[in-house]
């Protein structure tokens, strides 16, 4: 199947950029002075972040469409946009702590963006069980569409009631009012992995949608 | 607009007709407030943890696991003899199923509530009285998000497998951020802090139930059958 092989293309060529990411953040960006190469991370935590947020949204988003236009393409979607980005909030989820313990001294605090992230994993999670828990198809569509929506219109709200808590995560540092404040080559290896992990977010969805596609031709009633 | 109030009303009735006939929902879920708020008692060390400090705590976690047990048996209701299919068929617009639900479910939430939220101050020695008109607004305001998130999700969880499992898996993400502020005036408010310094946390509960009633009111023909 082409959408398939386009998927696996995508996947591909995105997880060659990511060893790119990787030689290039290890071999051709400054260690930073003072958290040391535990800040290496970052390149990685920061972009599969982005990832699994771009997942949420485009689930909600999804679920919208879905129910304007009852159109199952845009039901497959949701589905492969959770699973990819249950995946990447766990990439997220461990890679954090994994940079906290040296620099903060603890694996978990109850942060704001710590308690977000939390967040954002367990509405995938309900999200995917509610999937697995309906057994009929236009049903499971609409529910998961409305499951969607409300997720999407939750994490404003998440984000209120942990923006009163004093944090300790980093502040953003790119996508802020000011000029961005790192260095060059910081600043441009972080750029290159977010496009990267974006890459593997459309070679997952791609492949995942496939997969949703060749399932129900093969099982049209399940 | 008057016919969806007027059919919501007799809905909330009929389903209130029933819990009062049978009682066997009320009752349960009040000895389970009371069981929590004993689990509560024998869950700290007295010469440890002062009762107050853990007063918020106590009162909102009992709150939302009774609520729980009450949004669960909303839509249960309605699958014995497909009596949601004959609902769906009565000539009352989709809205008016949910206003209805959602004015039963809070009446009966409130209803455990006002049971519970005594035996709280009596069970853990709490003196509520001079603060029980704020108090009040407070466990309106978030009992009304709750429910209003959860009378959406119990109409999809209550046709799945695992329907009592579910609900919840579904719904705490959602309880969590009214959870967490209702914790917060409760707190401000038993310290005895003005009542100025719980306003942010109303406001945010007011706007959560704003936001989120309006959601589900929109979304909730979707989750039944066409």
């Amino acid at each position: 199947m082409r959408l398939l092989k386009t998927g696996r293309w995508i996947t591909g060529v995105g997880l060659a950029l990511l060893a790119a990411v990787y030689v290039r953040a290890l071999a051709f960006t400054p260690v930073e002075r003072f958290q040391g190469p535990a800040q290496k991370i970052f390149y990685i935590h920061v972009p599969a972040a982005w990832s699994a947020m771009l997942a949420m949204g485009l689930v909600g988003i999804a679920g919208i469409l879905f129910l304007l236009l009852k159109d199952p393409r845009f039901d497959r979607f949701g589905e492969a946009s959770a699973e990819v980005g249950t995946a990447f909030s766990m990439v997220m989820l461990t890679t954090g702590p994994i940079w906290a313990k040296p620099i903060w001294g603890t694996w978990w605090t109850w942060d704001a963006r710590l308690t977000l992230t939390l967040f954002l994993f367990l509405l995938f999670l309900g999200y995917l069980l509610l999937r697995g828990a309906v057994t009929d198809p236009g049903l499971r569509a609409r529910y998961s569409a409305v499951l969607g929506i409300c997720g999407l219109v939750l994490l404003p709200f998440i984000h209120l009631s942990v923006y009163f808590f004093r944090t300790l995560h980093p502040q953003p540092i790119v996508l802020k009012p000011s000029a961005p404040s790192l260095p060059g080559p910081m600043l441009v290896t972080l750029l290159f992995s977010f496009l990267v992990f974006t890459v593997l977010y459309v070679g997952f969805v791609t492949q995942r949608y496939a997969l949703s596609l060749l399932r129900e031709q093969a099982e049209p009633h399940a | 607009m008057a016919d969806v109030w007027r059919h919501a009303w007799l809905l909330a009735r009929k389903d209130l007709l029933v819990e009062f006939r049978s009682r066997t929902a009320i009752l349960s879920a009040l000895v389970f407030t009371v069981l929590v708020l004993m689990v509560f008692n024998f869950g700290r060390d007295p010469t440890a943890v002062a009762a107050v400090d853990l007063a918020p705590s106590i009162l909102w976690v009992t709150f939302t696991f009774a609520a729980m047990l009450a949004l669960n048996r909303a839509f249960q209701l309605e699958l014995e003899n497909q009596a949601l299919d004959g609902l769906l068929l009565a000539p009352v617009s989709r809205s008016s199923i949910y206003l209805g639900k959602l004015m039963a479910n809070l009446v009966f939430v409130a209803t455990v509530e006002a049971v519970g939220l005594p035996l709280f101050a009596l069970f853990f020695n709490v003196p509520i009285l001079h603060v029980l008109g704020p108090l009040l607004g407070v466990i309106a305001l978030a009992t009304v998000g709750f429910v209003a998130v959860g009378t959406l999700f119990s109409a999809m969880t209550a046709r799945t497998r695992f329907a009592e499992l579910l609900l919840p898996v579904l719904l705490l993400p959602f309880m969590i951020p009214p959870l967490i502020w209702a914790v917060l005036a409760t707190g401000a408010l038993l310290a005895g802090r003005p009542l100025s310094e719980a306003a942010g946390w109303l406001r945010l509960l007011a706007a959560f139930d704003i936001v989120f009633v309006t959601l589900a009111f929109v979304l909730f023909p979707a989750t039944v059958n066409e």
